[in-house]
């Protein structure tokens, strides 16, 4: 493969990886977000804690998302913002009023407090379910039809329970006592609707689209394919165990979140699969839809540097906060 | 044009979350350079005053931060959305110039934000230090690429065109174009401005109010200096930024002054109406031969007049009057300041003139006043084009339809408005809380 093609496959990787990251770690703190309401007054500061020092680094994956299509696949990125744009108003809407939420919370008067944890709580379940409807609509190439719609309604609704598992394992992670016993019972809450979600969609991908179909019961690829629904069945299975254990609360708190993270991870893996070599599915690949070779190089050798560094500083802030979540203080 | 065009809504749209999104980032680029100065004074001196200092503006700060990272991710997704026709193409020089600030500038300020704001005890104050000094950094790394993107649409450098696609042929020529070392030196200057009257007015509020600590007179101290020292460079960066756009946009100049015929010994307007059907001015009061003496530095000198440019030059009125309400928040900036620095040689803090200090109150926001007013002017002042000289807007516009665009500029307006309230209102009531609860939570 000369430079000239490796280049939009390697955007397409990092493009990949950013929007993985960024459901992985902005997930976790928008379930903080929709379990909110759920908590006793006392235990709201303390979960808004856990997630203090890392959200807004969190939501820059999406920003680099976003600015990975339009660099390096502009053409895409306009199509695909066009056709979700009344969605990706409202997701917007719904990460402007979570983001100033959490700051106007403990600022503002005391009584208009419930105000913006209210407006937290709004703010992360609009953004949720504006992302699962996005996604549903994309994986389906912005197909039309009531089928298309109820593909997409149906992963609008699995997100929030993804995301809530996501976040209650964090919890479990960070918080201690009655907080760590409610985060338990929320994740494995979560766990059915995530798994019948999970269910749903891996019979409906196949129905709705005819190169999924193609794709995954073509008969070599198909046993390749194999051991992501299977690890899926088994981190599930191994994270409902896990959550009923006395132990989780304890020396392997960090289990479910990791259990978590391999479930979404195969449905990533699943997703990524199923679209390659397509940015827009059926529609245009990703070589179609690539910016000019000089643009790419430019911002190709910026991200072989950054990235990395990206990286070994979002590990070092995350290490700064590791243990047990404190009362945010701006000391 | 009728009044539901989609290019008319794109337009507005776009420009009401710019408008809404440059607020804080005006406030935060040198808000965090000042909470830098504030820890680095109390690292040295142990005087709790700074700390005091420090504390109420790392709130002020982490809302302000907050307000610009949200309205920040909504204008990523609507170059996109509204306007892309100019990503296909310029894709190719503002792809990257973007890219390099997503890369360069947005993770190093997001994730050292929280290090700096909640690391105290967790980090020693060294690192703390380092922390603060990488979200100043990335802040003004922000402005950097984001104000090269904008400088080279005002004044394109460095590319060349084939089939319509805008190619690089020098990257420092994209970056470093006529417009941009101006642009970049006077918004910065307006960033200091525009935290510097902010520490100021809220200061004061606190000492009206009889809420005022030893952490009020270093802040309110701090502000009136940097604020005196920094308005004249600003004045001075001004008017050779007014030059630089002469040369290369000559009849943004023009609507300016209000100049519609070209003429010899122009003179400086002070008040006049423009009118776009009689291509002319109506009730002007001027200085005879000041516009010639200050941008040709000759009272003689010729100023080439919008007739020139008929069809091709940008609104007149909102140019003139918006350059004319920047000049005066300035010049007022300037009379404020140097009032506050003479009467702080005799007086401490807390005893100034209590008319001082209902103007200084008066003068919180004026940073956002002409900050808003220069930008309208000089992207207004880019109309028709998008790209200047290149591109037009309306050809750049995207398929939305009337109706998305108007649910969804209806929702931003209603968020803004609501957000814009609830931020101003707790900033002074936060400089209105008790001191010694002040750092006691987030």
């Amino acid at each position: 493969m000369s430079f000239e093609q490796f280049l939009p496959l390697y955007f397409f990787v990092i493009l990949g990886v950013a929007m993985l990251l960024y459901v992985l770690l902005d997930g976790f703190d928008l379930g903080v977000g929709l379990l909110l309401p759920l908590a006793p007054e006392a235990d709201k500061d303390r979960m808004i804690a856990a997630i203090g020092p890392f959200w807004d680094a969190n939501e820059t994956w999406l920003v680099l998302g976003v600015g990975i299509l339009l660099i390096a696949f502009p053409q895409a990125h306009g199509q695909i913002l066009g056709a979700l744009y009344l969605p990706v108003t409202a997701m917007l809407i719904g990460l402007i009023l979570r983001g100033v939420a959490f700051d106007f919370r403990v600022k503002a008067r005391d009584h208009h407090k419930y105000l913006w944890n209210r407006s937290f709580f709004a703010g992360s379940l609009i953004a949720t379910l504006a992302q699962g409807w996005m996604l549903g609509r994309y994986v389906t190439g912005f197909g039309e039809g009531a089928g298309h719609q109820a593909f997409a309604l149906l992963i609008a609704l699995t997100l929030p329970a993804a995301y809530v598992m996501l976040g209650g394992c964090w919890l479990l992670l960070k918080s201690e006592g009655a907080l760590q016993e409610n985060a338990r019972r929320w994740a494995r809450a979560s766990l059915v609707p995530v798994a019948l979600g999970l269910l749903l969609i891996s019979l409906a991908t196949p129905w709705v689209s005819e190169t999924v179909r193609e794709r995954w019961f073509a008969m070599p690829a198909f046993l390749a394919l194999l051991p992501i629904p299977l690890i899926s069945v088994l981190a599930l299975a191994g994270l409902a165990w896990v959550l009923q254990r006395s132990g989780v609360r304890d020396e392997f708190a960090w289990l479910p979140f990791v259990l978590a993270v391999v479930i979404l991870l195969m449905g990533f893996f699943g997703l990524a699969y199923s679209l390659y070599p397509y940015v827009i599915m059926d529609r245009m690949t990703l070589w179609a839809a690539a910016a000019s070779t000089p643009a790419l190089t430019v911002i190709f050798f910026g991200t072989v540097v950054t990235v990395p560094a990206i990286l070994a500083y979002t590990a070092f802030a995350y290490w700064v906060f590791r243990g047990k979540s404190t009362p945010l203080n701006y000391g | 044009m009728e009044a539901l065009d989609p290019l008319v809504l794109a337009r507005l749209q776009f420009a009401a979350n710019i408008t809404f999104h440059i607020l804080f980032p005006t406030i935060t680029i040198a808000l965090c350079w000042a909470l830098l100065f504030f820890r680095w004074r109390w690292v040295a001196t142990r005087n709790v005053a700074w700390l005091g200092a420090y504390r109420l503006w790392t709130k002020v700060f982490a809302l302000s931060f907050a307000m610009g990272v949200v309205s920040g991710i909504t204008m990523s997704f609507q170059f996109g959305t509204n306007w892309p026709g100019f990503m296909e193409r310029v894709g190719n020089i503002a792809g990257p110039l973007l890219g390099y600030e997503v890369l360069t500038a947005f993770f190093l300020e997001a994730t050292f934000l929280g290090v700096m704001l909640f690391g105290h005890g967790k980090v020693s104050e060294r690192v703390h230090l380092f922390a603060t000094l990488m979200v100043a950094l990335g802040t003004t790394a922000s402005a950097f690429w984001i104000l090269a993107l904008n400088s080279w649409m005002q004044t394109p450098a460095g590319f060349y065109v084939e089939n319509g696609q805008y190619h690089v042929v020098s990257w420092l020529a994209v970056i470093f174009n006529p417009s941009f070392p101006y642009r970049f030196s006077h918004v910065l200057l307006a960033s200091g401005l525009t935290a510097a009257f902010l520490i100021a007015g809220l200061s004061a509020w606190q000492i009206l109010r009889r809420h005022d600590t030893p952490a009020t007179a270093v802040a309110l101290r701090t502000a009136l200096i940097a604020g005196a020292i920094l308005i004249p460079i600003q004045i001075f960066v001004g008017d050779l930024h007014g030059l630089n756009t002469l040369a290369h946009q000559p009849q943004k100049i023009a609507a300016i002054e209000g100049v519609w015929e070209t003429e010899r010994g122009a003179p400086l307007l002070l008040f006049a109406l423009p009118d776009e059907t009689t291509r002319s001015n109506h009730f002007e009061v001027g200085v005879p031969k000041a516009a010639s003496l200050i941008l040709k530095h000759d009272p003689e000198d010729e100023i080439r007049g919008l007739n020139e440019f008929e069809g091709r030059h940008p609104p007149v009125a909102p140019l003139f009057w918006g350059f004319r309400i920047m000049v005066g928040v300035g010049l007022l900036m300037l009379a404020t300041s140097w009032a506050g620095v003479w009467a702080l040689r005799r007086r401490a803090p807390h005893a100034l003139p209590r008319g001082l200090l209902w103007g200084l109150v008066g003068m919180t926001f004026s940073g956002w006043v002409a900050t808003v007013a220069g930008w309208y002017v000089t992207e207004i002042g880019r109309q028709p084009y998008l790209v200047f000289g290149e591109l037009l807007t309306r050809d750049l516009v995207g398929p939305a339809p009337a109706a998305s665009i108007a649910v969804s500029l209806t929702a931003y307006l209603v968020t803004y408005l609501v957000l814009i309230v609830a931020y101003v209102s707790v900033l002074f009531y936060l400089a209105s809380k008790p001191a010694d609860t002040q750092g006691a939570r987030a």
